[in-house]
């Protein structure tokens, strides 16, 4: 149990996949100017890397134990495959969420978080437990990742910077500050 | 266009126009499909091709970069002998059918021309501060000392945890030492013979190696006691 | 879509266009391997070798394609090409393939590429889009190893592995760490729209 703990808590802070790995800085960047926006994009990303997790180790258990160097290939076609389903399921089956989500589903194909999480999954050696795990950490690390920037992205835009900042490189700026601060994280599995 | 519009367009995500092209007259279903296996087909044709020719390349670069690292941490003999842990023992046959992937392998270092079990060189691999280390280290099987270790594979942190593979002190401290090794801050140790200087600002990747190792050895050794005693005979 | 020349095919993605510099497209891989000018030049160049490959083939089955499918014909052509090049840096460069780990294999969902694909190489002919695919791909590595420079001359005093400074040079370790890739990329965002300003105001003192 630990284990897992361990897992879910390195890959949401220690190792936070926006701001340690750098994985997901297009939603990072695109949708975390308004914290509902970010949240919402934070919780369709749990949803996705979770059933990524899941497929990513069947298909290691199952698949690929016969061909590793069609890995890539068949994680991308899989990833690009269930988003396309799940959208199809949330349009049929809940037209709200949909609506709230919907835009987002797309987008979330050439988030690389995705294919991070399935291919560092299979690097770590992961099973199903330690697969799901990591991807609510990570999951839970996006949004939270998301949602401090965009808190912190509606301050900005009321107050006072230098006029050449706004824009792209005070984001940048600040999700640096972001980052410096959460590798304070670093010792905090290390007893475990 | 104001900021509170955008949840209704998918923002400016793609470059350029990203409007999708013209609606085509409907095109079968059946044509879809095939147009994707057809691709993917020629797709895993030439990724097989590929692979065959690189992957001697890569085995040999890989089978080569593994020898260097046994002979190292063996620190004396320059042949070995690959063991596989089969049934709780350490068995230079490899069953028929068993993938060696699968099977606990350490590596059996023959002194005076092969006719002498002289250490073992043991890998260990544990996640680390960024991700999983690999390393490879040597061991006397006589009093359970270290002969020596190294780093195969890390991704610590550049500039402090990746000095556990980079700073040839950190290495040299675990050499003759006894095992299970104790991990001290550096200059903090009471000079007992199982402890090892851990870096400075890197705790973590220090700690993991020397766990690493510990484990290690913890499941390892009546294994390896039993088959240098049934050599010594 | 309005017609454009050869050259101006060539030269838009290296600078005025830059796919990261401007388009802010790509950045993961800009962020996570330039902490050495080493590991940025091997990632640019794979990267541009995936974004040639792919746009010539795209641009070579457009016709062939249905349009409901092309974007999952697009990733799986791209998906080919990575795993070539993955394997192909693996045969011939270890050391770098070791340093640069998940990430080459994360190209695939570069957006700069299937971004070319989708905005260009479907439209036009092979040649243009080999073209637009070079540029790109220059103007890609010229982003990586800016980055790559600033933040190994800092970060770890050296460039290319050859140390600048000295013995007494403190590295100033946070540059090669995550956030240094963020403080270095928004620095440099922001001394470029300080320079584009610059230039603006001076074309309007001319002209007046």
């Amino acid at each position: 149990m630990s284990d897992l703990l361990w897992i879910l808590l390195s890959a949401m802070v220690v190792n936070n996949f926006t701001l340690s790995l750098f994985l997901g800085l297009c939603p990072f960047l695109g949708v975390s100017g308004r914290v509902e926006t970010a949240l919402r994009m934070g919780l369709a990303n749990i949803f996705v890397l979770v059933l990524t997790s899941l497929c990513a180790w069947a298909l290691n258990t199952f698949v690929l134990v016969y061909a590793p160097f069609l890995r890539v290939i068949s994680f991308i076609v899989v990833i690009a495959s269930l988003v396309q389903i799940v959208e199809m399921a949330v349009k049929k089956f809940s037209p709200t969420l949909f609506r709230q989500l919907g835009i987002y589903l797309p987008l979330i194909t050439t988030n690389c978080a995705i294919l991070g999480l399935a291919i560092f999954q299979t690097n770590r050696g992961y099973g199903l437990f330690q697969g799901l795990a990591f991807a609510v950490g990570a999951g839970l690390g996006l949004t939270l990742a998301l949602v401090l920037m965009a808190s912190i992205r509606e301050t900005t835009e009321l107050s006072d910077v230098p006029d050449v900042t706004r824009g792209a490189g005070l984001v940048l700026i600040v999700a640096g500050t972001l980052s410096l601060a959460f590798m304070g994280f670093a010792g905090l599995l290390s007893g475990a | 266009m104001t900021a509170h519009a955008s949840p209704i367009g998918p923002g400016p995500t793609g470059p350029g126009p990203t409007a999708p092209p013209p609606a085509p007259p409907a095109v079968s279903p059946l044509r879809l499909v095939a147009t994707l296996g057809i691709s993917g087909a020629l797709a895993g044709l030439l990724l097989v091709s590929v692979h065959r020719v690189t992957e001697p390349v890569i085995a040999a670069h890989k089978q080569r970069v593994l020898e260097d690292a046994v002979l190292e941490v063996l620190a004396g003999p320059t042949s070995y002998r690959t063991l596989y842990l089969v049934d709780g023992a350490f068995t230079p046959d490899l069953p028929a059918g068993a993938d060696p992937r699968t099977l606990d392998t350490v590596y059996a270092g023959l002194g005076d021309d092969g006719a002498r079990l002289d250490g073992f060189a043991i890998p260990a691999s544990k996640p680390g501060f960024q991700d999983k280390v690999s390393l490879l280290f040597g061991w006397e099987p006589k009093d359970g000392t270290v002969r020596a270790i190294r780093v195969l594979e890390s991704r610590e942190t550049p500039g402090l945890g990746d000095r556990i593979e980079k700073d040839p002190a950190f290495a040299a401290g675990f050499v003759g030492r006894t095992t299970p090794l104790v991990g001290v801050k550096a200059g903090r140790g009471t000079g007992a013979p199982s402890e090892v200087d851990m870096i400075t600002g890197a705790t973590i990747s220090s700690r993991t190696v020397i766990d690493a190792i510990d484990t290690t050895l913890a499941r390892l050794r009546p294994a390896l006691d039993a088959y240098a005693a049934e050599a010594a005979r | 879509m309005k017609e454009t020349t050869a050259r101006e095919d060539l030269l838009r993605g290296i600078w005025r266009e830059n796919p990261v510099l401007v388009q802010m497209l790509g950045l993961c891989p800009t962020l996570a391997v330039t902490n050495s000018v080493a590991n940025s030049l091997a990632m640019g160049i794979a990267t541009a070798f995936v974004l040639l490959g792919s746009s010539v083939l795209v641009a070579s089955v457009k016709r062939l394609v249905p349009g409901e499918v092309r974007i999952s014909a697009y990733v799986l052509i791209i998906a080919t090409f990575v795993t070539v090049a993955d394997m192909a840096l693996e045969a011939l460069a270890p050391g770098i393939h070791k340093a640069l780990g998940a990430f080459i294999a994360l190209i695939v969902v570069n957006c700069i590429i299937l971004g070319r694909q989708e905005a260009f190489a479907s439209k036009r002919p092979v040649g243009r889009a080999a073209l637009d695919a070079l540029g790109t791909g220059a103007g890609f590595v010229i982003a990586l190893v800016l980055m790559g420079s600033v933040r190994e001359v800092l970060g770890s005093g050296s460039f290319l592995g050859h140390p600048l400074f000295g013995a007494h040079y403190e590295p100033w370790v946070v540059m090669i760490l995550p956030p240094g890739g963020f403080l270095t990329l928004g620095s440099i965002l922001i001394a470029l729209s300080w320079l584009r300003r610059r230039r603006a105001a001076a074309a309007g003192e001319a002209r007046s």
